[in-house]
């Protein structure tokens, strides 16, 4: 059977990891590409860069940075951030990224989905949506989880994959941060909505919230984390053989 | 030197990266003649069947890929290369392929049990079902990266090792000098840089 995946994310800004990283045995804690040849040999399954660069400046030194992380790891690489257009898809792809994640450039232009999807296949297009519960019902926010789209969350998700989205990660703002493991019923409502992989994303604060995660839903097919993998307050080995102690299939 | 077949299909950037970091040296060439010069060569594509045929046709090189392995070059397609070493392919009509393997590409759809997604995207167990030079580094129930919503069947004796998914897929095959695998080596951490490495020293 296929293995569930554990996908660190890291956050780059001009070509630099943000947001604290403490590692022991690593010369440069902010090195995108030290930082990448240490997931991908610890037995992460799939990596996320994430572009949060402001500048068109920052953005030339993402890309020189994204193309030496691709050449050094031999795991799939999907990267975000800063994604509204077809050149957009194609400068991220040409540097080794497989899968492109796409989330306030859908937002603003629905088509783009649709348009990448047939250029370069269902596979390589990521939806990534930020959720939060407003007034009892899901909302989709823009602008890194800044603005409230007023749009219907699970009903924008389906809408994504019927366009040809062929991945979807589902971020739960409500839970994000909050370190008490991810939102299960979100992502029950999404796993019973779409058809493609769905990845869960926010909440995560120790290896048990992953098993819950898998036991709970069974169609769920990866977990995504960034702070409590950087801070090694959870280790991905570690994490993979207490998930294939509680029965769910990894790849150790 | 190992000639990365470019036909204009798919990103070869990562398995590039991987034949280097394997100690060899590759080139992505589209020319006839660097092609039938080269020690070695490597079928990759991703998209579809029917549109890679045609660029390969229309490029020159379907016959030259034939007539390289049937004169004994090792040759080695990944994912939709490999599709592309079988008789046809039923993805969206009917196609020809090389014919270097016996066996036929078919959609996963209307195949598998409905639960079960497709794509069949992710890592994924190899059981084998013969030994293979190209497979001599690496162990039964290693890991590998699948992408992929068809499938070959019908491979006979060239079925090297498959993999589970709502039913036995085809993953790797092998007729003589002419290797195939389902899964991306290239995406498939040290199991897969292996798999590539035991194929340069053929």
């Amino acid at each position: 059977m296929i293995t569930k995946r554990i996908i660190p994310c890291l956050d780059v800004k001009d070509g630099r990891v943000v947001k604290g990283v403490n590692f022991e045995n690593l010369n440069d804690v902010s090195s995108p590409v030290e930082l990448g040849k240490y997931y991908s040999d610890c037995g992460a399954d799939e990596l996320v860069f994430y572009d949060i660069t402001a500048s068109s400046d920052g953005r030339r030194l993402f890309t020189d940075i994204l193309r030496q992380v691709a050449e050094n790891i031999f795991i799939p690489l999907t990267v975000g951030g800063g994604i509204n257009t077809l050149d957009d898809f194609d400068r991220v792809l040409k540097c080794g990224a497989d899968k492109v994640s796409v989330n306030s450039g859908a937002i603003k232009n629905p088509d783009l989905i649709k348009a990448a999807a047939q250029k370069y296949g269902n596979q390589c297009v990521v939806i990534s949506a930020d959720i939060k519960r407003v007034g009892g019902e899901f909302h989709v926010f823009a602008k890194g989880g800044r603005e409230d789209t007023g749009m219907e969350g699970i009903s924008w998700i389906k809408r994504c994959v019927e366009n040809g989205a062929g991945e979807v990660v589902v971020n739960s703002i409500d839970t994000d941060g909050v370190k008490k493991g991810f939102d299960i019923e979100m992502l029950k409502r999404v796993c019973d909505t779409v058809n493609v992989p769905v990845i869960a994303s926010g909440g995560a604060g120790s290896a048990d919230d992953f098993v819950t995660l898998f036991k709970e839903i069974p169609d769920i097919d990866a977990g995504l984390a960034a702070s409590i993998f950087h801070f090694g307050e959870v280790k991905i080995s570690d994490l993979k053989k207490t998930m294939r102690d509680n029965g769910i299939t990894v790849r150790l | 030197m190992i000639a990365i077949i470019d036909y204009g299909v798919g990103n070869l950037f990562s398995l590039v990266s991987s034949l280097k970091a394997v100690g060899a040296e590759a080139t992505i060439t589209g020319d006839i003649d660097t092609i039938k010069k080269a020690d070695k060569l490597i079928l990759p594509g991703v998209g579809a069947f029917g549109d890679a045929a045609q660029k390969l046709k229309g490029t020159g090189l379907f016959d030259v890929v034939i007539n390289e392995a049937k004169n004994g070059k090792p040759l080695l397609g990944i994912c939709l290369g490999m599709q592309l070493l079988f008789e046809k392919s039923y993805e969206y009509g009917c196609h020809e392929g090389l014919g270097l393997i016996k066996g036929t590409v078919v959609p996963m759809e209307g195949k598998l049990p409905e639960s079960l997604k497709i794509p069949h995207i992710g890592w994924n167990a190899l059981h084998f079902k013969k030994e293979s030079p190209v497979f001599k580094y690496i162990n039964d129930g290693d890991c590998v990266y699948f992408v992929h919503s068809f499938y070959a069947e019908g491979c006979g004796d060239a079925l090297i090792a498959t993999t589970e998914y709502g039913k036995d897929i085809t993953a790797a095959v092998q007729k003589d000098n002419v290797y195939g695998c389902q899964f991306h080596p290239e995406k498939s951490g040290n199991v897969g840089l292996s798999i590539l490495k035991a194929f340069c020293e053929r």
